[in-house]
């Protein structure tokens, strides 16, 4: 039998040029990251000095200048939102795998919460305005951590429960045949197994809500001073760098670039964290 | 569930037999029933929360938005026009220039990121799948504002320099297509949007897409290769119609990204109110927007406001809703 040497060819040539181009995708990609990190620090180490964390946001038209309120406003609210998204997350996620197996409820709640962790984050903040900002009648950095718990809630509710799914079914079985209760089932026994995964979702969720701009545009706005009142405007580091990237004013163009490496290099970090916390788990 | 209904029946048999369990006994069942009922009640008011969260975003954004749908009506989507002054205004210059950068960005972005998966899943060396496919997920992590600024700063400049000026010298004198290159070249505009955005949404699709590959059993592929096809045959015949519904399921939620991303593209798409006419010109999206004027609203600019960002949450939560249902039923065919 004869084979048909140019149809071998053609083949291998079309195989050879989809692998060279899907070989390119992936230095593309690779290309951008490596190119957003290089920019980001070129420009933002330049304005990394003492005065980042001990002097304010400059005024208009004024020299130097920091971060320190935008900084102290952005860990209080993202704290404040952890502390309420991880305890409604957690417990929701635990619903979800001992209890929602077959009602229809917890597979729309699955459904919905899906959806949540890619609906837009503007429209979270209109909404929060409307509900935290109009009512009240003025902006609040409460409205803010409001804003940033609708995006953090589904992320670790999500995360635990699949956390929660991994932990052998033997394990509670085991618990039962004890004689402990459900929630003591829930709690002392799977979600301890689960503890590092769970520590996973909390830390994607925490990267995840710190660079978060849009909901804090209509929520926590801004403030130019320092403050940690969280019932009034609060500054927050998106925020400012929002404002300060599209101004005429170079010390603020480049205090943007330095909490632009601040955000970035603080998200990279948490999502580092999380898959060193989430291997250590696999492989114990 | 099984085990709860063995539970409850054991704890009513100890009362049946008194002998057998002293009171004690039954006291702590009983309470730990009790016990029981809370912590089922609470967990399933907090997942629920959720979906009252969604019943409120809904409701709240239509409700504010009334005054502007009631004015306007039907009319307000096809309505060109956006008139602070005057209080006239269409959501068509917005939802044109949502679309039309999120399109372009599912352009560029939907074959790369299927490169980027390609490569992953069949030529990646295993020692390389873990870091290389660790910071595509790093890339996805960047938060949205960092892309706005390289493309404020870092890509416009270029983009304008070395993309549209040639492109315009070539194409711009083109019978039929010449008129999508016309226009000032100075960076921003529909174009530049769609590209910032895409090299956000790439690695989201492409960490689907890289998901669903790996779903595709391994004995379709090795039958495959046994046959005598080259990789790419594997992957464009057997690995993508094995795994079609998720890769679309994948597109649509990079598409859901694209059309509710607000800060990637305010920075770049130039923030004018006009219908754009060609790829270069300045046009808004709904999301920028929002960003750009809500602060100064008042009256009915406020309630179109509300409008615009109800219109984007129900287009948006529509293309997720089916991502979802894509990507679910492509891992139901694995058999989970």
């Amino acid at each position: 039998m004869k084979m048909n040497q140019q149809l071998y060819l053609k083949r291998r040539i079309t195989s050879l040029l989809g692998l060279a181009f899907s070989m390119t995708a992936m230095a593309i990609g690779l290309a951008v990251l490596l190119w957003i990190l290089y920019v980001l620090f070129s420009n933002g180490l330049s304005a990394l000095d003492g005065h980042l964390l001990t002097s304010d946001t400059p005024a208009p038209g004024t020299e130097g200048g920091g971060l320190r309120n935008a900084i102290v406003g952005s860990l209080m609210i993202v704290g404040l939102t952890v502390l309420v998204a991880t305890p409604i997350g957690i417990l929701a996620g635990i619903y979800l795998t001992e209890y929602g197996d077959e009602s229809k409820t917890a597979e729309l709640t699955r459904f919905v919460t899906d959806i949540m962790l890619s609906a837009p984050s503007i429209v979270l903040g209109l909404f929060v305005y409307a509900i935290a900002v109009a009512t009240v009648g003025n902006f609040s950095g409460y409205a803010g951590s409001l804003a940033l718990s609708l995006i953090a809630v589904p992320v670790i509710m999500r995360t635990t429960e699949n956390m929660l799914r991994l932990v052998p079914g033997s394990l509670r079985e085991a618990a039962f045949a004890l004689g402990a209760p459900r929630w003591k089932v829930s709690t002392f026994i799977t979600l301890r197994a689960a503890k590092s995964g769970v520590m996973t979702g909390l830390l994607l969720a925490v990267a995840r809500i710190s660079g978060e701009t849009a909901p804090l545009l209509f929520t926590a706005l801004n403030n130019q001073f320092f403050s940690t009142n969280m019932g009034a405007p609060m500054a927050n580091l998106p925020v400012v760098i929002f404002q300060f990237a599209m101004s005429p004013y170079d010390n603020w163009v480049r205090l943007a670039w330095a909490g632009a490496l601040l955000i970035t290099f603080t998200v990279l970090v948490l999502n580092i964290l999380a898959r060193v916390f989430f291997r250590e788990k696999v492989s114990a | 569930m099984s085990l709860g209904s063995v539970m409850s029946s054991n704890i009513r048999s100890f009362q049946e037999s008194d002998q057998v369990v002293s009171k004690d006994m039954v006291a702590i069942a009983n309470k730990q029933r009790i016990q029981d009922f809370f912590f089922h009640r609470v967990t399933q008011a907090f997942s629920l929360l959720v979906l009252m969260a969604l019943l409120g975003i809904i409701i709240s954004l239509f409700v504010n938005a009334w005054p502007t749908f009631q004015k306007f009506g039907f009319h307000f989507l096809a309505h060109v026009e956006w008139d602070i002054v005057n209080e006239d205004f269409g959501a068509a210059i917005a939802i044109v220039g949502t679309v039309a950068s999120a399109t372009i960005a599912l352009l560029i972005a939907v074959p790369l990121a299927f490169g980027v998966a390609v490569f992953l899943t069949e030529t990646c060396p295993v020692w390389l799948r873990r870091p290389l496919g660790t910071s595509i997920e790093l890339l996805a992590a960047v938060p949205s504002i960092i892309y706005g600024m390289f493309g404020l700063f870092v890509f416009a400049p270029l983009f304008a320099d070395y993309i549209q000026v040639p492109l315009q010298k070539i194409l711009g004198g083109m019978p039929l297509v010449g008129f999508l290159f016309g226009g000032a070249t100075n960076g921003m505009g529909i174009l530049a949007a769609g590209i910032v955005l895409a090299f956000m949404v790439l690695p989201f699709v492409a960490a689907v897409m890289r998901d669903v590959f790996e779903i595709t059993p391994p004995i379709l592929r090795e039958s495959a290769y046994g046959l005598g096809c080259t990789t790419w045959e594997v992957v464009r015949q057997v690995v993508l119609p094995y795994t079609q519904k998720g890769v679309i399921g994948g597109i649509m939620l990079g598409l859901g990204r694209a059309l509710g991303e607000t800060m990637a593209v305010t920075f770049v798409i130039g923030n004018a109110n006009r219908m754009p006419t060609s790829l270069f010109s300045p046009g808004t999206s709904i999301a920028s927007v929002l960003a750009n004027e809500f602060g100064e609203a008042e009256a009915l600019h406020f309630s179109t406001l509300f409008a615009l960002g109800f219109l984007l949450f129900v287009i948006t939560f529509v293309v997720l809703a089916m991502a979802k249902m894509m990507i679910l039923r492509a891992e139901k065919a694995k058999g989970n």
